[in-house]
């Protein structure tokens, strides 16, 4: 096991480092750089223009400028951002933090959501509820993120539901007491949780309703029946135990989708987080922001599978792994 | 020699007419599912009304009427005092901004077949046939008017023809190069195997969607709109082609272990036939199944690049870029008529998903 887990880590090594490559290269297909924007402005004089053009090594040819990256990154020095004029270490962390706090959020509440339903579901396969939720799943689904997101923001400027449907902080945070301000951030998330969690909560309910249904037409279900367990005892403790397990797959393959599923979502509630930031510098072309968050998202995907395969391998014992 | 010939031609004709005969026990199955049957249904008028957009469209998608932006959707009246009647509708005078009045002095009646714009189908007809317009060129919006006049109903149905066309376009290659690539890979193993499945992680361990935005952006802005789907196409595909692979590789893998590959081995085929005729088969079903459930997130992914401005581009239509006219808080609440497009991306989506559902279920044995 531990052998598996470091040629795992170890694999990741040279994944990055390809994925780098790849990633360099295709901000560099782009015709133009940041700087033939600020040529157009003529308030700009050219020697700030040449000095910056020295700095961030943009007059070197590709493999150059690729390898300098490399050596300054491997240094945990990842660039400064052309548009914001600060080290793009400043902005990513912040900005990866709130993209962990959304993600995790909408997570939880999937969860949360979705299991109880699935087990009420399966114990009471197609009655009205049943069905209900089976609709609604199918809804949940299909359902683009962007356009749910709009739908909610319509229902909330339209009923005056008092929400906040934009950003992560209102403008009076910073004179909050540090709980108001948690609070306050907790007001601006249920928007974005709700949008994002919603797919998730789908998928979850669907997969979870069917291992119920495996496990309950099971021989040992009825065997626990049979003895005379209580139909609680049977369901929570017999059934429940059994369908969750597989489910720890789902958990692991989700944690890696939220990541990139969160982008859209970020960008429409105005939430400041990875996406969002990898939007505004791949259309300023601010190169090693978006290097930065390419990278930096590709790692949490990594990572993300790395964890579904160990907890499939703790989970399951008939898993080997040499 | 002719002996043989016969039989094997005869066993051929056998093994065709069971072929035939799975199949129609599949459709069987599959036309109980009235469910997934009528969303099939759905998704051939979707295409129906995409295809013949301009038939279907009372306008050009191009046509603004100047002072009509964010016009209601126009009702239709089919009653009046002496009972039903031919439709018709009222005309509206213009009060304020975005501020319309209707006018009730005059009836101008629905027109069917009328002359119009003219358009050209399929690139070769021209013609300026329309379904329907008013009389007295009063302009008629069914599902109201976006900022600029134009008629939201005709630009859905245009945009119907990129948001639907774009996610059978890119399966297309996907699957393509999804089953050479991964049949390749599967088949012959050793280091091909080794590259092929490195390559494959890669891509699949950049976040999707942030893949898609940088590639977007690469592209440039005064590209022709049909080259810039086309490209678009091929982004998607870039992108998705990496998962089909490894499922396929997996699938050739088991498959070619069985008796029927070392038989046709044995017989002298060559590998080429071997993958295309004997292995590749084996994995229809998945692919069916797959390719139904893939193209709404194409279409979901479409219309997300379009929303935020870095795919279909305006003057063109699409669902996606016609939704960041609702981006805006208060012409969503004044407005809520913008927000259709996404109606009918949910609605091709969910009938793509139901139809991918009842599939599974007619194509799969082992799923239950």
């Amino acid at each position: 096991m531990k052998t598996y887990i470091l040629r795992r880590i170890l694999i990741v090594i040279p994944l990055l480092l390809v994925i780098s490559m790849l990633s360099f290269f295709i901000m560099q297909l782009s015709p133009g750089n940041y700087l033939d924007q600020m040529r157009m402005n003529p308030d700009i004089s050219r020697e700030l223009i040449e000095s910056m053009e020295e700095d961030f090594g943009l007059n070197e040819g590709i493999m150059t400028q690729y390898f300098a990256w490399l050596g300054q990154t491997l240094q945990g020095n990842l660039g400064e951002s052309f548009s914001y004029r600060v080290p793009v270490t400043q902005i990513i962390g912040s900005r990866l933090f709130n993209t962990l706090i959304l993600s995790l959020s909408a997570m939880v509440f999937a969860w949360v959501i979705a299991i109880p339903i699935a087990i009420y579901s399966a114990t009471h396969r197609y009655n009205i509820l049943d069905n209900l939720f089976s609709v609604l799943a199918f809804i949940g689904l299909s359902i683009p993120n962007f356009f749910f997101a709009l739908l909610l923001l319509f229902l909330i400027v339209r009923y005056n539901i008092p929400l906040p449907v934009s950003g992560m902080t209102s403008v009076m945070h910073d004179f909050m007491t540090p709980r108001e301000q948690i609070l306050d951030i907790l007001r601006h998330l249920i928007v974005p949780t709700i949008v994002l969690g919603s797919a998730g909560t789908a998928t979850i309910m669907r997969q979870m309703r069917g291992q119920m249904l495996d496990v309950i037409n099971s021989d040992y279900i009825r065997t626990a029946r049979a003895k005379g367990l209580k139909e609680s005892t049977v369901i929570n403790k017999h059934a429940f135990r059994n369908a969750i397990n597989p489910m720890i797959t789902m958990f692991g393959l989700q944690l890696s989708s939220l990541f990139s599923g969160a982008a859209l979502t970020e960008i429409v509630t105005g939430w400041p987080g990875l996406g969002n930031l990898m939007l505004t510098a791949v259309r300023s072309k601010d190169l090693y922001l978006a290097m930065a968050g390419l990278m930096m998202g590709s790692l949490m995907l990594v990572i993300g599978n790395l964890i579904a395969d160990l907890l499939l391998a703790v989970n399951d014992p008939r898993i080997h792994y040499n | 020699m002719k002996q043989i010939k016969s039989i094997t031609k005869q066993t051929k004709e056998n093994i065709l007419k069971s072929n035939n005969l799975l199949w129609k026990r599949k459709w069987k199955i599959f036309k109980k599912n009235k469910f997934a049957l009528s969303a099939a249904l759905l998704i051939i008028l979707l295409y129906i009304l995409a295809i013949f957009a301009p038939f279907f469209a009372p306008y050009s998608p191009n046509r603004n009427f100047r002072n009509k932006f964010f016009h209601p959707p126009t009702r239709i009246q089919i009653r009046d005092e002496a009972g039903f009647r031919s439709p018709y509708i009222y005309k509206t005078e213009v009060k304020g901004w975005a501020d319309y009045e209707i006018n009730r002095e005059k009836k101008y009646p629905l027109r069917f077949f009328t002359r119009g714009d003219e358009y050209q189908l399929f690139g070769l007809i021209n013609t300026d046939l329309h379904l329907f317009q008013v009389e007295g060129d009063i302009p008629i919006f069914l599902l109201g008017s976006d900022n600029y006049g134009r008629d939201l109903f005709t630009r859905i149905l245009y945009g119907a023809r990129v948001s639907l066309f774009i996610g059978f376009g890119a399966i297309i290659i996907t699957t393509f190069f999804g089953l050479i690539i991964g049949g390749i890979s599967g088949y012959y193993g050793g280091w091909i195997d080794n590259l092929v499945m490195r390559i494959v992680e890669v891509i699949m361990s950049i976040p999707s969607f942030y893949l898609l935005l940088a590639l977007a952006a690469v592209l440039p802005v005064e590209i022709s709109s049909g080259f810039r789907f086309f490209l678009i196409i091929s982004i998607l595909a870039f992108q998705g082609w990496a998962g089909m692979a490894r499922v396929i590789r997996g699938m050739v893998l088991s498959v070619k272990e069985k008796e029927y590959v070392a038989a046709a081995k044995a017989m002298g085929a060559r590998d080429k036939r071997i993958i295309a005729k004997h292995i590749l088969p084996a994995t229809t079903t998945y692919v069916i199944i797959r390719a139904t459930i893939a193209i709404p997130g194409y279409i979901i992914m479409e219309s997300g690049l379009s929303f935020i401005g870095l795919g279909i581009q305006e003057p063109s239509a699409s669902w996606g870029n016609m939704l960041t006219a609702a981006q805006n808080i208060t012409k969503i609440s004044d407005f809520p008529w913008l927000l259709l497009p996404g109606f009918f991306i949910f609605l091709t989506v969910l009938s793509y998903n139901i139809l991918g559902d009842g599939l599974r279920d007619a194509l799969d044995p082992k799923h239950k």
